[in-house]
């Protein structure tokens, strides 16, 4: 249940402006990626770029491929609610339906798409998809109050039980740990490493000693200037990029020289 | 073990200025109240100049007490006080005022039996004659009325909602701040500056053209009521649509939700309460329109509850015509007597709307809690 992502020659626009540039990475499946990066080298623009998410911004658009196990992504056609169904997002803040409860905000996926699910197998999906995320033994007992009454990193953990009740192929995930405390981050990261064994995952962090110990791979993305698009410098196994960089300005940022 | 507390002082602390006593506002008050009833005696007493005389002294009093024990800051601070809590009172003499007028008017003429459950049919000036000669008690009711205004302002917000909250959908999640979402922004901004009176004549004229000359029915005045909601509406609910954090948006289309299913199942149940809010007052807005009615739907005196055809009264136009042409010319004061009475169940109508938008808003309200 995980598919590879293969971009191909990838530019994004934000009306004329081009954001990021001639990106072409491979994303290994059943693997963890990590986009590491200065603010506003185009991490997080690119990672909306894999599920299509970029299109909720007026006048952002693309030039290139997406390849989803051979699919194109932008392929004449496509549509991009389903490329959403198989490529799950988790956002910087943590983002709980506030009308929901805890309980239906991991059916969200199901109950708004208007699939009919019985009784039985919804209590099924709800207790996988929240021990999936490590979060059923904190709220297995107030499935019905709301899931805005979590504190933060629960909420972190209930968007991604939320993410994984769908089945996605991949997971991506933009900063998920950013505005939470450590301890609420190590439970995220805990997670993301048992998440590999089923799913793509990739993940945006600010954090190098984080990519550092959740990713397998690592990609390092970096600008020039303002107003300059981002670029991908380097990309390979975490542990060449955090040891032996072929990039100057990958072991300058790793090494903590700039950004 | 040798504890070196600093010894309590005795004195005042090196950290203050001089002080008021607690009890330095009331002193004043009664001084004000005392020298305000002196002067008013000077030139003939009466209580509202007294008020206002006594609120100056009061304000003068306290200000200047203030800057001389306090210092000016404290003074100015007083002074910005005695300005607000002022204003507030000015602001609420005509609320107070039109409250208590419509209570002391209106309850004789709400009690008086059978005035919520009859019509006007068959009430002459014969009754009313003698109702004031002999005493008898004063025919007719309000029940006529009291049904227009609510199958008018039912069908009126049958209709406006809809097309209210449909057009704020489209200006916040598809307008996108394009040509069309510009010309309809400006649109409903001019309508909400549309006089009620136009609203009414534009309705009649409308029916006149597609029905027939001379349609005067409730639903005409619906529409009337309708021109003049619709705008309140949008508004309303296109701030609530656009508080909606574009989060959670983003969080329904991540799990491949399509656009209108978000809309519908995350981003309205999200905003419903300021929607169901916006909606009630809108409805208090229009429910004591009289013009547009008038030259809508006309007055009728007996008991018509069908809409679409035939006149129809409503509460304010029968407080207009029962004013204006009392049943007994020679003896309006039954007349008068009704008029109040309708309009005090027109407030009370209004009050249960506001209340009730309150309620809805903490009903629909997103729950928080563990």
């Amino acid at each position: 249940m995980s598919k590879r992502i293969d971009v191909k020659d990838l530019n994004v626009y934000y009306g004329d402006f081009l954001a990021v540039e001639d990106v072409t990475i491979n994303i290994e499946a059943k693997s963890v990626t990590a986009f590491i990066g200065p603010s506003g080298c185009g991490k997080s623009t690119f990672l909306r770029t894999l599920n299509r998410m970029h299109e909720v911004l007026p006048g952002a658009r693309v030039e290139g491929e997406v390849l989803l196990d051979g699919d194109n992504l932008y392929g004449p056609g496509v549509d991009p609610v389903t490329v959403r169904s198989q490529i799950g997002m988790v956002f910087q803040r943590p983002n709980p339906f506030p009308t929901m409860s805890i309980r239906d905000n991991v059916l969200a996926g199901v109950k708004l798409n208007n699939k009919k699910i019985s009784k039985g197998e919804a209590d099924v999906l709800v207790e996988r998809s929240l021990k999936g995320a490590n979060l059923w033994n904190e709220v297995k007992d107030r499935l019905d109050k709301p899931g805005s009454g979590l504190s933060g990193g629960q909420q972190q953990r209930l968007c991604i039980a939320r993410a994984i009740a769908v089945e996605p192929q991949v997971i991506l995930m933009d900063e998920p740990c950013s505005a939470l405390d450590p301890i609420s981050t190590l439970a995220i990261e805990d997670l993301i490493n048992e998440l590999k064994d089923q799913y793509t995952v990739v993940i945006v962090t600010h954090n190098m000693q984080q990519a550092a110990r959740v990713s397998d791979r690592t990609a390092f993305f970096n600008i020039a200037g303002t107003g300059k698009p981002g670029k991908l410098i380097e990309v390979g196994n975490t542990h060449t990029i955090f040891s032996n960089p072929t990039q100057k300005a990958t072991e300058d940022y790793v090494s903590g020289r700039f950004g | 073990m040798t504890s070196t507390l600093t010894p309590v002082r005795s004195k005042r602390s090196a950290l203050t200025k001089g002080q008021l006593p607690k009890y330095a506002p009331y002193v004043v008050l009664a001084a004000a109240l005392i020298l305000g009833a002196a002067v008013l005696a000077l030139v003939g007493f009466n209580a509202f100049g007294w008020g206002v005389v006594s609120a100056i002294l009061f304000a003068i009093g306290l200000v200047s007490w203030s800057a001389a024990v306090e210092g000016s800051r404290k003074a100015k601070d007083k002074l910005a006080t005695c300005l607000v809590v002022g204003s507030f009172l000015v602001a609420l003499l005509p609320l107070v005022s039109v409250i208590w007028t419509v209570l002391v008017n209106g309850i004789p003429g709400l009690l008086t039996p059978g005035f919520l459950s009859s019509s006007m049919n068959g009430v002459t000036g014969v009754y009313d004659r003698r109702a004031v000669e002999e005493g008898a008690p004063v025919l007719g009711g309000i029940y006529h009325a009291l049904l227009g205004t609510v199958e008018i302002t039912l069908l009126a917000t049958v209709i406006s909602v809809p097309v209210g909250l449909l057009t704020a959908i489209y200006l916040v999640e598809y307008g996108r701040d394009g040509r069309l979402a510009r010309a309809i922004t400006f649109f409903v901004d001019v309508m909400t500056g549309i006089p009620s009176i136009v609203a009414g004549l534009f309705a009649a004229a409308f029916f006149f053209a597609v029905v027939g000359p001379g349609t005067k029915t409730g639903a005409v005045a619906a529409v009337a009521l309708s021109v003049l909601m619709i705008p309140v509406v949008v508004r309303s609910s296109e701030e609530m649509l656009k508080i909606v954090p574009n989060e959670l948006r983003e969080a329904a289309y991540a799990l491949g939700v399509r656009k209108w299913r978000t809309i519908v199942k995350v981003v309205i149940p999200t905003a419903i309460s300021g929607i169901a809010s916006g909606v009630t007052l809108a409805i208090a807005r229009v429910i004591g329109e009289t013009a547009p009615i008038l030259v809508t739907a006309g007055f009728a005196t007996s008991i018509n509850s069908n809409v679409f055809s035939g006149w129809m009264a409503s509460l304010p136009t029968f407080i207009y015509t029962q004013i204006l042409n009392p049943t007994s010319p020679a003896n309006p004061d039954p007349s008068s007597q009704r008029a109040w009475g309708a309009a005090l169940v027109l407030i009370i109508l209004v009050m249960i709307l506001n209340l009730g938008a309150r309620l809805i808003a903490r009903v629909f309200a997103p729950k928080t809690g563990r």
